[in-house]
């Protein structure tokens, strides 16, 4: 540890490990061949580290974008593993498989056009989600801790704001379908529930359909053009002087003084 | 247990010894003292990675030529093509589209959808997955002025003072004027904002905001987003063509020098594609997984600044390219999160910046340009960091702080997400501190658009991070989701226009291709590196001596 006073360069190697002397190496498999990492990093790092070049299986590197997902096991123990190889952390002996790809139903349909009976929708567009025969897989697999068959559930139930709700961390990452015994592809159906819960559901902006109008109308446009053609300083001048929405204020609670540009 | 090692639990017992007294303080409403703006000038120029002059690179080719430029984007763009100009068939097209649009994030979705929406037919072209974006991963919001206290006209002005006015103002028009448009567009289209029960929307200040605008979607705003658009282009498929893994490695030009396709290449088979197009729309993204300087990043896996090299060598001007934002709190501890963003949220809330003594040296809500400067001066200057396992070097991030001055469970409350990805390697967030360090996190600058995505060549148009000008040197939280749509839109609508212009496709060539590599020879540029870069290589060194090909 560097507790002295003596500057310290940072160490700058943008995202490739350099592990320190000394650093514990550990025995993983990666789809079964033997490699020797350091420990502590991810499955993601870790395979890099090997030598491999990502091409598939690789996208945000922060466990949001559901690219990397991946199964693995421990040499001795039964137990078959799920999660993201960019947020697990490789252990010894590690036999690690990660998923390119994963075939899933998305039938396309027209959101417009559905403003009658949403579950009814559902039922046509994905009658498979009725058939889960609730063994949980699904759930012990979502690396994102989603309650899976839970919103299953949900939406053969009727209760779609309830399944939008449940499945609203999905990162599609598609490892509830790839388990499924049932054949469901979980995460395209949540998808579809959540946007016509977004659409059909959830209440609409009312304040936001006045602005479109005003928008539309030309309004701004002019007031736009007005700070563009302003000289600089004044441009400035009306920066510093802004005032500013008080933090506690409610939305919509709070006016200015300057209602003029509103 | 912690996920600490025992070394730095024996540091944390330093900052624990001097919190009580920091609470008490800030308590009271004492803070450290900002710097003056005179300092702060200092501490940037002496600091700040924009302005050192190392790490630097003169520019010898291409419209820009003369221009200083961080030398990881210096190098690339004196890059020579991956292709041998000569040696691609462009007599037969593999495909012939109206508009392709290069890049698969959020501009180049919503540019699609836009293309799709006028009646043409559009190819996108993405070099992973579609969706696999900066877009993704922002958190925080959108900016957008549609509550009643609130209009484009005041978004204008915090924008472009945001941007220390160095802002293009007919591009900062655009963004307000058009930002309650998009936020009803995404509403119509399905997708789950924060909202009160009556429908309002939930809005929030942001860094710099005159007014309460930020949406959000849970801290997955960019992610609903993404999701969204791309559920809707895959419903469009009538009209919308994705190819995944094949990203554009070349423009294609007409005797004009219009641009009118490009060539692909499938990482896979390795096999190149030749894309006929009556105009193109490049939202390509960012650059942070060049690592400028050695940083660390937030950014996706495919942030390599692939567009601005193509177009570049087409002969469109870049601006601003030499402007990055750093954001200031960046994880570096444990191994598994480095480079991930710790929102300023954080600080927000009252934890503070300490050194390896467990001491504050600069206040906590600077800038984030200079609270960046003031973190590596710390480190580098003063030798107060605190060096990692990895050999990281950072600072503490105090988070037990929030719990302490606004009650237990306020961290687990307020930043779920940062919860869980700490105590997943057994740090509780809300007890331990944080290890960070500045890391990269947006390229500022980019290609030169007009208010339509429009560039100087015919046919050409540009949307999202790959452009320059919307925010000038500093981009405000929010802004950048609102930006690839509202310019994703605008450019899918005037390529559309353009494309509708054209009775027929012209007939492409790589003229321009071979007119740069005879400028590389004639600027004495020797071995210049092969361009874009497409993916990162993060095989460690004694792999790399041994690897073939």
């Amino acid at each position: 540890m560097a507790t002295d006073k003596k500057p310290v360069q940072p160490l700058l190697t943008g995202d490739r490990t350099i592990p320190p002397e000394g650093a514990k190496m550990i025995t993983i498999y990666i789809m079964g061949r033997q490699y020797r990492v350091p420990e502590t990093l991810t499955v993601m790092k870790a395979v890099e580290y090997a030598g491999y070049q990502y091409v598939r299986g690789c996208g945000c590197r922060g466990g949001i974008c559901g690219a990397c997902a991946t199964y693995y096991r421990f040499v001795g123990d039964y137990r078959l593993r799920a999660g993201l190889a960019c947020q697990t952390v490789v252990g010894p002996e590690m036999i690690i498989a990660q998923l390119p790809f994963f075939p899933a139903n998305r039938p396309d349909y027209d959101l417009d056009g559905m403003k009658g009976d949403l579950h009814a929708e559902l039922r046509s567009l994905y009658p498979e989600v009725f058939k889960c025969i609730g063994c949980g897989t699904c759930t012990r697999t979502c690396p994102m801790d989603i309650d899976v068959m839970d919103y299953i559930a949900l939406m053969k139930r009727g209760d779609l704001k309830g399944a939008a709700k449940k499945s609203f961390d999905c990162v599609m990452c598609g490892l509830c379908a790839s388990r499924c015994p049932a054949q469901i592809s979980q995460f395209t159906a949540a998808m579809f529930v959540r946007r016509l819960v977004g659409k059909y559901v959830l209440p609409r902006a009312e304040h936001l359909k006045k602005r479109v109008e005003e928008v539309v109308s030309g309004r701004y446009a002019k007031m736009l053009k007005g700070l563009m053609d302003m000289k600089p300083e004044d441009v400035k001048r009306l920066y510093v002087e802004r005032e500013r929405e008080p933090d506690m204020a409610e939305p919509g609670a709070w006016t200015p003084k300057d209602r003029e540009h509103l | 247990m912690s996920g600490y090692t025992e070394e730095l639990k024996g540091l944390i017992g330093k900052v624990e010894s001097t919190r009580p007294a920091r609470v008490e303080k800030a308590k009271r409403g004492e803070h450290f003292p900002s710097l003056t703006i005179k300092e702060r000038e200092e501490w940037l120029r002496r600091y700040h990675p924009d302005y050192k002059s190392e790490g630097r690179a003169r520019v010898g080719v291409g419209p820009n030529r003369g221009g200083v430029f961080p030398e990881e984007v210096a190098r690339l763009l004196e890059s020579r093509s991956m292709l041998d100009p000569d040696g691609i068939n462009l007599g037969t097209s593999d495909y012939a589209t109206d508009v392709l649009v290069i890049g698969a994030g959020g501009a180049g979705t919503a540019a699609a959808l836009a293309v799709a929406a006028s009646g043409l037919d559009v190819l996108v072209s993405t070099k992973l997955r579609h969706g696999d974006s900066n877009t993704v991963m922002a958190e925080g919001g959108m900016q957008a002025a549609d509550q009643e206290c609130d209009s484009p006209y005041f978004h204008y002005l915090d924008v472009i003072g945001g941007g220390h006015f160095t802002n293009s103002p007919p591009l900062v028009s655009a963004l307000t004027n058009d930002a309650p448009l998009i936020i009803h567009w995404l509403e119509e289209m399905g997708m789950m904002f924060d909202k009160l029960p009556d429908g309002r929307m939930k809005v929030r200040h942001g860094g710099g905001t005159s007014r309460k605008r930020m949406h959000s979607a849970g801290d997955m705003t960019g992610a609903e987003i993404m999701r969204v658009l791309r559920d809707e282009a895959r419903n469009r498929a009538d009209r919308i063509k994705v190819l995944e893994f094949s990203p554009a490695v070349e423009l294609l030009t007409d005797k004009s020098g219009a641009v009118c396709g490009a060539v692909l290449y499938n990482l896979e088979t390795k096999e190149y594609y030749v894309v006929k197009a009556k105009a193109v729309v490049m939202a390509t993204g960012g650059f942070g997984r060049l690592h400028i300087q050695g940083f660390p990043t937030t950014n996706h896996y495919g942030a390599t600044a692939d567009g601005v090299v193509m177009a570049y060598r087409a002969g469109v001007e870049l601006q601003d390219m030499d402007s990055t934002q750093y954001h200031p709190t960046g994880a570096i501890y444990p191994e598994q999160n480095v480079g991930l963003l710790i929102t300023e949220k954080v600080r927000g809330l009252g934890a503070q910046i300490l050194n390896s003594e467990g001491t504050e040296f600069c206040f906590a809500l600077e800038p984030r340009d200079v609270e960046s400067a003031c973190i590596i001066r710390e480190c580098v200057d003063a030798g107060h960091g605190v060096v990692t396992p990895t050999a990281r070097v950072g600072v503490w991030l105090d988070s037990p702080m929030i719990d302490m001055l606004h009650g237990t469970g306020t961290v687990r409350k307020e930043l779920p997400a940062k919860y869980i990805q700490f105590k997943r390697y057994n740090i509780d967030i809300s007890k331990e501190p944080m290890l960070v360090y500045p890391t990269l996190h947006y390229q500022n600058g980019g290609v030169r658009i007009d208010e339509f995505g429009g560039t100087s060549l015919k046919g050409f148009f540009a949307a999202g991070e790959v452009t320059g000008g919307v925010h000038g040197k500093n981009r405000l939280m929010g802004n950048s989701l609102l930006d690839v749509l509202v310019f994703g839109r605008r450019a899918g609508i005037a390529a559309s226009e353009c494309a509708k212009g054209l009775s027929e496709t012209p007939a492409p060539t790589l003229e321009h291709v071979k007119k740069f590599h005879g400028e590389l020879k004639k600027a004495g540029i020797k071995d210049p590196v092969k361009g874009p870069m497409l993916l990162p290589a993060y095989a460690p060194d004694h792999v790399k001596k041994r690897q073939w090909g």
